[in-house]
């Protein structure tokens, strides 16, 4: 039982790393499609 | 052998798109009337779905070796015309530069969309749909003629380990993300069809609503997907590093699998650890998840990771396509049509797996008496284990009641 809530809150952890991460290193969906000059929310 | 089993797999269902343009027009159909351009009966084949020689027009997008020097008159053409420039665009050889970046932004005509969608909104969603359906029907079935597997014998109120704590880390790890990658899959693959039902003329509210509330659905569901795939994908590892010892086959399995397990005899064959039917299981996570996961990956990665033009290859340099009687699988794919591959692929795989994923938990929860605990407490009753795995029991069972002087390492 223990090891299966340990298992899903590592789930939870790993997904939101890897959305941080990602956004990170410019592989958010608005990085990877459209260049600088057209995005009007990031200044 | 499996990479040749998938290759199989590969041609076998992906075999309708690829090969919905059966046949060719004549090789050399004379066009002197159209002075070389398309002519009715190009259009006529076309609409039969046959594949037309194109290279005619493919190829005939201008000569810039022939161009005229730029101080000359019509000089900066590069020796194309407009119409050399449209073939060009529409068969995706022409220089073009965009504002949008990514690596198919000048990718402005590709072929492959509406029989991608077509594809993907009926064959893939019926027969998935259908086939998730039929296993729950045939299991609950089975849970009608056969009932609970129970433990046959006395139970002896002792227990045995049969995972440690990190084996059933691994395995949960790998059971929430499946099961959350599942149902998120399938909101996105269906959702849109669902809320349709809530159409209706006299009530637009409600629509409207549904609407709102899929909205919300999909983008939840996309970010749940996407991310919670890493979890899905470092599980596996973790879960193949650990078992893969234990479910190398054997000549238990031949033995086992000749006696259908036992299902329905009563009588249960020996098993190791792993019996041949987990040992199936164990191999369809690791072979499908790991496929899953690579055109996951593609889908993630829009258009850096292609990779069904170069499997296309490999499958037509192995011949596979004239074993049925198709001409070889169309390797210039653009861009676009790598992703709609990928997600077909990624579709149809992953509907196998949840199906096969359906009966795992089906046995390992309400199906068998016994069995849950093993994933539950990690420990299982002597009995369960006797009867289920009873070559591994005794290993267990030996060491377990072995006298301390035998457990431990003689001094050499
Ligand atoms: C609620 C869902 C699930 C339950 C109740 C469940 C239960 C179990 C149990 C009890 C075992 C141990 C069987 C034994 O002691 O011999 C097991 C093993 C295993 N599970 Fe699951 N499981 C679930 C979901 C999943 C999912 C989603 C996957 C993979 C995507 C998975 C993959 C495996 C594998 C590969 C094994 C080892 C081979 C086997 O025993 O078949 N399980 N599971």
């Amino acid at each position: 039982m223990k090891a299966m809530l340990l298992a899903f809150v590592a789930m939870g952890l790993v997904a939101v790393g890897a959305d941080l991460a990602l956004d990170q290193i410019g592989f958010s969906s608005s990085d990877r499609g459209s260049s600088g000059d057209v995005r009007l929310d990031d200044g | 052998m499996v990479r040749r089993l998938l290759a199989l797999f590969l041609v076998l269902s992906l075999g309708t798109g690829a090969f919905a343009q059966e046949g060719f027009t004549p090789s050399d159909p004379d066009r002197s009337a159209t002075g070389g351009a398309q002519t009715l009966e190009d259009i006529m084949a076309r609409q039969e779905q046959m594949r037309v020689d194109d290279s005619f027009r493919s190829d005939l997008t201008g000569d810039p070796d022939a161009a005229a020097p730029t101080t000359d008159q019509l000089g900066t053409r590069g020796g194309a015309s407009d119409p050399d420039l449209w073939r060009g665009l529409r068969y995706d050889t022409a220089d073009v530069t965009t504002q949008a970046r990514g690596p198919a932004a000048t990718t402005l005509i590709q072929d492959g969309g509406m029989r991608w969608v077509a594809f993907r909104e009926g064959p893939v969603a019926v027969y998935g749909g259908y086939l998730l359906l039929a296993t729950i029907a045939l299991l609950a079935l089975f849970y009608v003629i056969r009932g609970r597997i129970r433990i046959d014998g006395a139970k002896t109120g002792r227990t045995i380990t049969r995972f440690q704590a990190v084996e059933r880390f691994g395995h949960w790890l790998l059971a929430g993300s499946f099961i959350l990658l599942g149902i998120t899959g399938l909101i996105s693959l269906f959702g849109r069809k669902a809320i349709a039902a809530f159409q209706s003329a006299d009530n637009p509210e409600n629509y409207e609503r549904a609407r709102e509330v899929y909205a919300t659905l999909a983008l939840g569901s996309k970010w749940i997907h996407n991310n919670v795939s890493w979890a899905f994908m470092i599980a596996l590892v973790l879960i193949f590093v650990m078992w893969v010892w234990h479910n190398l086959p054997d000549r238990t399995d031949i033995k086992w699998l000749a006696q259908g397990g036992g299902i329905f005899t009563k009588h249960h064959p020996p098993a190791k650890k792993f019996n041949a039917g987990q040992k199936l299981i164990f191999w369809s996570v690791i072979v499908l998840g790991g496929s899953i996961s690579a055109s996951g990956l593609s889908l993630l990665f829009p258009f850096e990771l292609p990779m069904f033009a170069v499997t296309f290859d490999k499958i037509n340099a192995l011949g596979i396509p004239g074993w049925f009687g198709f001409s070889p699988l169309d390797t210039a794919l653009a861009p676009h049509e790598e992703m709609q591959y990928a997600q077909l692929w990624h579709a149809i795989v992953s509907f196998v797996l949840m199906a096969i994923i359906i009966a795992h938990i089906y046995i390992g929860s309400v199906g068998m008496e016994g069995a849950y605990d093993a994933m539950g407490s990690g420990e299982v009753e002597e009995q369960w284990a006797r009867e289920h795995h009873s070559i591994w029991a005794e290993e267990v069972l030996a060491e377990k009641n072995a006298p301390p002087s035998a457990q431990a390492t003689p001094a050499e």
